[in-house]
């Protein structure tokens, strides 16, 4: 079975919600839309306060290249822009939308389902820029841009993501079982970007072989290849996934078309094809809700802007010994302080847990047992770069690789000392960036 | 819901099992069978030796904590598994007040001096042992001749070399009736935990198991020391014991599997760690074969223990020189 060469854990699966099917989440009574759902500029917005709106219209403008447009996900009244907290931790600019109830789309939009085959390739780029498609995932890069790589760069790979290697998380996991031919159409839309040169394939982790089944079945006949993995994280991080399939590797300030490479979510296939196809611009996604102190665990299909508040009464109580409610998975997630932030587009799981090692820091010294090297899929010195970091010596820690880190925790989950070295890396890089802002300003 | 309150802290979320606590006292638990051997081989006052070197290790790891003002680390299973090593490392007659000489020597002025768990460069039990036997050589090297269930106190014990010992001052053949099997069961004359390859090598299979350690520092230890006198021994078997003799004897499998594999003082990369093993391995056959001592493990380890910096610090080199070429490229 394929899987990345160097490095890797495997963590508990603890996918408690892999069979349970998804589930429509109501309209809440009021949604939280943020102008910033993705990598780069948030969006600018076009609606003010008392505005109606229709369900799918554009009340955040991109602001730039790399930014992207952001839609009312049902008709109501705007209640209000301001400033409000986001799931990444900090504040941003935010449309407050109270719904009507009638869920009316806009005009143009959610069309009887079109052949994407008579589209051009301008246009398909262009729809997909309209509908405000950025990277699922959890990175949340604007798809239409990853789309339309330099010319000179030659194209002949085309990965889509089913990896999904954090623990407890199972959104692509449902979505590949439940519409596995939405999965394979989004895929065949993107492959046709690159003239049919490229080879298409759909990795997935052979702890889903339901969702291996049901893709095999549907992308069999089109040329897909589906590749099964071996169960390891962090697999779905790009770099590790096109080493797995293609055995290249990404090097230091590469991307992946630099290796003709281009990897894309299961969640973004999906807003693909419903974009082409149907002119829905995205305005849901699934959820993972689980974690162990919540009672009922589903995946939910939400609105983007929907409160996390909403999504947990949706699905159940919480115990009194959550203490921690994370976003994303509990690899690479961001722990809550609120739960007054809304669902944007990268938001993949919600995760309600008892964490007790939050009380107070654990962390002893380094006893030099070399795990973090060893796990590192990077080939990095985890424990030499958070040592350094915690020095402050800022030069020397660019020369050990501190770009090449992509953050994905294995050294810090095999730590027996406790050390918080990613947290440390993470650190250096925000204060290094700084510094050369700094610089350049 | 509202009552709920949300604490931050940085990801991940989850952790694995292991701690320093799960990796000493695993380190314990493997040391627990050549332990036990040695009560069964030298009678009661073996365990008596055992569990003074162990408190003494804890009492003074608790001192040093109070002294350097730092929070108490003596239950966190490093200072029992220092006083475990060092009892297994002297012969079964030593004085008591020797031992706690020793175990001051390992926890105070070799792992606390340099800071703590984590910063001492030198193996503490190893550096005890040999502090014991440059201080007291005639205690500590007086083997008492193993007597299977004696279950006494008796500290008036027939005592003998070692053959390491008689190889050295006498020759090969004043070994006499010494068998490969006698080295392999522990009946014979040596330290408390090292005379018994087989009780050693069932703790290093769990200790494998685990993954707490790797299989290349021991084999490149004991792979060099094998392949350095049996080519002496090939050359000249009458004056140069087998290679076989030389696996079974001394403190060379205790020295391959629990004290060149502490991880504090063994090199982190693979490569390090081949050079290390190597090293260890050439400096005891060399000691062996033509030093003023009978047994060279301690120190091969010891001097190795002082080039771990240096190894580290090559990959370090490396890991700069990869990533600098890269970005003058870019």
């Amino acid at each position: 079975m394929k899987t990345f060469k160097i490095g890797g854990i495997h963590p508990p699966e603890r996918k408690l919600t892999e069979s349970s099917a998804i589930e429509v989440m109501p309209v809440p009574a009021e949604l939280v839309i943020s102008m910033n759902q993705h990598l780069g500029k948030p969006a600018k917005p076009l609606v003010k306060m008392g505005e109606q709106v229709k369900k799918g219209q554009l009340i955040g403008e991109a602001d730039g290249f790399i930014s992207a447009n952001v839609h009312a996900s049902t008709s109501g009244k705007v209640k209000g822009v301001k400033p409000h907290p986001h799931p990444g931790g900090q504040y941003a600019m935010a449309v407050f939308i109270t719904p009507d109830g009638k869920d009316e789309w806009a005009e143009g939009l959610d069309t009887e389902p079109a052949d994407w085959r008579s589209f051009s390739q301008e246009e398909i780029i262009a729809k997909v820029k309209d509908a405000g498609i950025v990277g699922m995932g959890g990175a949340g890069f604007p798809t239409n841009v990853k789309l339309s790589p330099p010319p000179d760069k030659s194209i002949d790979t085309i990965i889509l993501n089913g990896a999904e290697c954090e623990p407890f998380l199972t959104a692509d996991h449902r979505l590949m079982v439940e519409s596995p031919a939405k999965v394979v159409a989004g895929l065949e839309i993107i492959s046709s970007l690159f003239k049919g040169e490229a080879k298409a394939w759909i990795g997935i982790e052979s702890n889903k072989q339901d969702a291996i089944d049901a893709l095999k079945k549907h992308a069999s006949p089109k040329g897909i290849e589906v590749v099964s993995l071996k169960t390891k994280y962090p697999q779905g991080a790009e770099k590790q996934l096109i080493n797995a399939i293609t055995g290249r590797t990404i090097g230091q300030g590469e991307l992946p078309f630099d290796k003709g490479c281009l990897v894309q979510n299961i969640g973004t296939a999906v807003a693909v094809y419903e974009a082409v196809c149907l002119n829905r611009p995205l305005i849901e996604r699934v959820v993972t809700v689980s974690g162990m102190e919540i009672s009922s665990r589903k995946n939910v299909l939400a609105r983007i802007g929907t409160s996390f508040k909403d999504i947990a009464g949706f699905c159940g109580d919480i115990s009194e010994k959550t203490n921690q409610v994370i976003c994303g998975g509990p690899m690479m997630g961001k722990a809550l302080f609120t739960l007054d932030a809304p669902v944007v587009k990268t938001t993949s799981g919600l995760l309600f847990i008892n964490n007790s090692a939050v009380e107070k820091s654990r962390e002893r010294t380094c006893i030099r047992c070399g795990k973090c090297v060893d796990v590192c899929p990077q080939s990095l010195e985890p424990w030499l770069l958070a040592n350094t970091a915690q020095l402050r010596k800022f030069d020397e820690i660019l020369d050990l690789g501190l770009m090449n880190c992509t953050e994905c925790g294995s050294c810090t989950f095999v730590c027996p000392s406790k050390r918080e070295l990613v947290h440390w890396i993470k650190y250096a890089k925000v204060l290094v960036n700084n510094r050369q802002k700094r610089k350049s300003a | 819901m509202e009552s709920v309150k949300l604490k931050v802290s940085y990801a991940p979320f989850v952790r694995s099992s292991d701690s320093i606590e799960s990796v000493m006292y695993n380190v314990a638990l493997a040391l627990a069978p050549a332990t036990v051997m040695s009560v069964y081989l030298f009678g009661m006052y073996a365990l008596v030796l055992n569990v003074v070197a162990i408190l003494s290790c804890i009492g003074f790891e608790w001192l040093m904590d109070k002294a350097r003002k730092k929070p108490a680390s003596c239950l966190d299973g490093s200072a029992l598994v220092t006083g475990l090593l060092l009892a297994l490392n002297v012969p079964a007659n030593l004085p008591l007040w020797m031992i706690v000489v020793g175990s001051f020597i390992a926890i105070a002025a070799t792992k606390h001096v340099f800071g703590g768990l984590g910063y001492n460069i030198f193996n503490p039990a190893l550096v005890a042992r040999v502090f014991l036997l440059i201080s007291f050589p005639a205690a500590m090297t007086s083997w008492p001749v193993p007597a299977p269930f004696s279950l006494g106190l008796n500290v008036d014990m027939q005592t003998a070399a070692s053959p390491l010992g008689i190889l050295k001052t006498d020759g090969l053949e004043a070994l006499g009736s010494f068998t490969l099997m006698d080295g392999f069961y522990g009946t014979m004359n040596g330290s408390l935990g090292e005379t018994s390859a087989i009780a050693l090598l069932a703790g290093a299979a769990w200790l494998l198991y685990k993954r707490y350690i790797t299989l290349t520092i021991p084999l490149t230890l004991i792979g060099s020391v094998f392949l350095f006198t049996g080519i002496f021994f090939l050359i000249d078997p009458g004056t140069y014991a087998s290679p076989l003799f030389h696996m079974v004897t001394g403190g060379l499998i205790i020295g391959a599997f629990f004290m060149a594999t502490d991880m504090v003082t063994s090199p982190i990369s693979m490569r390090g760690q081949l050079i290390f093993g190597l090293g260890c391995g050439l400096l005891t056959a060399i000691i062996r074969l033509w030093g003023g001592y009978p047994e060279g493990v301690s120190f091969a380890i010891l001097i190795m223990n002082g080039f771990v910096p240096l190894l580290d610090r090559w990959d370090q080199n490396d890991q700069k020189a990869k990533y600098q070429k890269k970005s003058e490229k870019a």
